[in-house]
């Protein structure tokens, strides 16, 4: 057991500290869920991209550095440490991307993942619809083959995609075969945004943004080459994909470690009733067993395991510690926590907000303590 | 950064419960709780002498003295499983908390004698006259009118040969004893949990018996409090997780309305409530252990805050256990209070999770992560 990183990762720390010190943007960046930060987040991307810093992790051919789960995180720690922009293209990289990786074809690889790491080609997820939320294998939107044979013709509707008002392109299951049971005869698709018969309505979030959006498919014909994975097998490699949702790489634990770090200073400064003491500490402390679980997690998978359904508790953990530390500031900032104002306060308020997401997307909490039921405990399904 | 045990250190633990499976079952500790006290005696003296087979309570005396010379890292799974055993001796107190203070303070003469009884006759130690607050680590020690010291809450003097022992005064400060068992007249204290041994000690202060005092004493006390935090914690690790695995195997027995009671989400989700509590208390465990093992500067803050989440993560699989067994779980017959009664006393002992909490704030506003001080004289 050694909880140390190696000279070769600090020394990495130490390159990517010096880095984003010279490039992140003094000033923050418009919110991404407008047009204009939109684009602001995406010349980040690409900016990042061009010294190779946007996806250290994936192969050298598609714009990574091929480094391992560590440096990974390494790097996160340092992104969240620089207060660095948040990531417009994080539905693409974090969570389309490691199912490419082992589902794609090399074709596909070359064809999307470049794009995807130069901020070029910003992607969406197509997952839930009007009445396929928590039951997502209750999906109705369709693909059926086209006349020629060669493509699919898709049909429905899908929901709640966030960055969908102003993506390149969208990831969705479709179900290609009605008459299957209904895990089975559905198909990953990668659809073009721009493709005819695709129709966005964006939708004004909590805060008046417009972070996500319905999208509508009237007859909207696809290439045989934009399946993911084999036709029938969607399911599973959508799991693949909330595997990394849920587990690893959609939230690093520098960015509750980093929030906890904020969180602690805010009270050294303002001070706060013995409860507020207690909810600091607490936060400290569930961001830092969020950091060593992960440590723990990697460290099997730096030995060749699989991530083990243990990482099913991490969505229900990460999620509701982000809700605690923001929900701990604002008690902190007390009648100063409304205020919309650029830094402390309005930050932390955009944070509790954004926070409050969590415990809802990528399968709610509620499903999520099924799974951690069913799987780790061995109880039966309902 | 490698956060992982050793195939070695996965063989030590499973040798571990494989032993405690049998020796420390369910129908040993009501044979234990229902036997007269020459009849206890025999039973732990037959336990103990098994874990010694094991080299388990001399784990960390170094090779010098005789002993395995393994670490932190190495016991923390030996005391996961003695957590999950429930088991009734003091191997906390013996392995991780005597054994490794009176490793450091070698070569002294009394710490010698006493790791070579460790080593050579499988004796165990009892440990007491330390407490941690809020405010630093304080003595519970008190002195009589005829100069005899008192010590409450001893863990483990009945069938210890040596007690270590505490105390402090605001003249002299702290002191440090290895005390013999003739030398101490021991009252047993009915507690909660009848299967640990607790008791009042009386005890001479005697020169012959001191191992530190002053500033040493201090630094041994302090170390000491952040063992068995972190000690601690990994008792309660091992006890969450056997009420967990427990309640889980009655929650799919049990039928009501048609149905097992683990298929309801009601019950379900308390469920996991828990579990997701012991999955990140864990890590929290393994690294204080790390970080006894490596005398890292955050070794205070690592294990106080391994206290804390280990609480609370065994205090929440109490809760839920009981309350998911229903009305089985409130009787004797069941299994379940064993564990349930051991959970509330270790939540409580050496911290709880409040007093940790507090301290982890602590460390962490001073910004170091540094090492607990002792309560020193300038603080009363």
């Amino acid at each position: 057991m050694d909880l140390t990183f190696s000279a070769e990762q600090e020394a990495f720390r130490a390159e990517a500290r010096a880095w984003l010190a010279a490039h992140v943007p003094a000033d923050p960046l418009p919110s991404l869920d407008t047009a204009a930060g939109f684009e602001a987040h995406r010349a980040w991307e690409r900016t990042m991209f061009e010294d190779r810093w946007s996806v250290v992790s994936w192969p050298t051919e598609y714009g990574g550095r091929d480094l391992g789960i560590f440096e990974w995180l390494v790097f996160e720690e340092e992104y969240y440490r620089a207060r660095a922009p948040k990531r417009v293209s994080q539905n693409g990289i974090f969570l389309l991307a490691p199912t490419m990786l082992e589902y794609g074809t090399e074709a596909q690889k070359a064809r999307y993942l470049p794009p995807m790491a130069s901020g070029e080609e910003i992607w969406c997820q197509g997952w839930s619809e009007p009445d396929a939320g928590s039951d997502l294998a209750g999906i109705r939107s369709r693909a059926a083959r086209n006349a020629g044979g060669d493509g699919w013709v898709l049909n429905g509707q899908k929901t709640w995609a966030s960055r969908g008002a102003f993506a390149e392109w969208c990831f969705g299951i479709f179900r290609t075969d009605p008459e299957a049971e209904r895990h089975r005869g559905l198909t990953y698709f990668l659809v073009a945004m721009d493709s005819p018969g695709v129709t966005v309505r964006p939708i004004p979030q909590i805060d008046g943004e417009t972070g996500f959006a319905e999208i509508f498919f009237d007859n909207v014909e696809v290439p045989e080459d934009q399946v993911l994975g084999e036709v029938g097998a969607g399911w599973s490699v959508a799991m693949a994909t909330a595997g990394s949702e849920r587990g690893l790489s959609l939230r690093s634990p520098a960015r509750y470690t980093e929030a906890a770090d904020r969180l602690l200073q805010l009270f050294h400064q303002r001070g706060g009733p013995a409860a507020s003491a207690d909810a600091v500490a607490q936060a400290h402390m569930d961001a830092e067993a969020y950091q060593l679980h992960t440590y723990w997690t990697a460290s099997r998978v730096a030995r060749g395991h699989a991530v083990g359904v243990e990482a099913s508790c991490n969505k229900i953990f990460w999620s509701e510690t982000d809700v605690a530390i923001h929900g701990a500031a604002l008690d902190l900032l007390g009648p100063d926590a409304e205020l919309l104002e650029a830094g402390a306060p309005g930050e932390w308020l955009d944070g509790y907000l954004f926070s409050l997401a969590g415990p809802i997307y990528a399968g709610t909490n509620e499903i999520q303590r099924n799974v951690v039921a069913e799987r780790l405990l061995g109880l039966p399904r309902g | 950064m490698d956060f992982a045990f050793t195939d070695e250190q996965d063989a030590l633990r499973q040798g571990v419960r494989t032993v405690l499976d049998t020796e420390c079952s369910v129908d040993a500790l009501r044979a234990f709780e229902l036997a007269d006290e020459d009849g206890r005696a025999e039973l732990a003296r037959n336990r103990w002498a098994v874990l010694a087979e094991l080299g388990a309570p001399a784990l960390v005396v170094p090779e010098a003295a005789n002993g395995l010379g393994l670490g932190d890292v190495d016991l923390v799974g030996v005391l996961e499983e003695a957590g999950r055993a429930c088991l009734p001796e003091p191997l906390l107190e013996t392995a991780a908390l005597a054994a490794p203070t009176l490793a450091a303070l070698l070569p002294d003469r009394a710490a010698a004698a006493a790791l070579a009884a460790l080593v050579e006759d499988d004796v165990s130690f009892a440990v007491g006259g330390v407490d941690v607050t809020v405010d630093g680590v304080v003595s519970p020690t008190a002195v009589s009118a005829d100069g005899t010291l008192r010590t409450p809450r001893v863990v483990g003097a009945r069938d210890a040969a040596i007690a270590l022992l505490a105390c402090r005064d605001a003249d002299s400060g702290w002191q440090l004893h290895a005390v013999p068992a003739d030398s101490c007249t021991v009252y047993p204290t009915p507690a909660l949990s009848s299967s640990r041994d607790l008791s009042t000690v009386h005890w001479p202060l005697d020169s012959e018996t001191l191992l530190a005092y002053g500033v040493a004493a201090e630094a041994a006390v302090s170390l000491l409090a952040d063992r068995a935090a972190a000690g601690s914690a990994a008792l309660l690790v091992g006890l969450a997780d056997r009420m967990l695995a427990m309640t889980a195997t009655y929650a799919k027995e049990r039928h009501q309305f048609g149905k097992a009671i683990g298929s309801f989400q009601a019950v379900k989700h308390q469920l996991a409530n828990a579990r997701v509590a012991l999955e990140f208390a864990r890590p929290a465990t393994y690294r204080a252990a790390w970080s006894l093992a490596t005398a890292q500067p955050t070794l205070s803050h690592d294990a106080s805050m391994a206290k804390a989440m280990a609480s609370d993560a065994a205090d929440l699989a109490a809760r839920v256990g009981l309350q998911v067994h229903g009305a089985i779980g409130y009787t004797w017959e069941c299994d379940l209070h064993f564990f349930l009664k051991r959970t509330w006393a270790l939540s409580r002992a050496w911290g709880d999770a409040a007093t940790h909490r507090r301290l982890v704030l602590a460390q962490v506003r001073r910004g170091a992560k540094g090492t607990r001080t002792a309560m020193s004289d300038s603080r009363q």
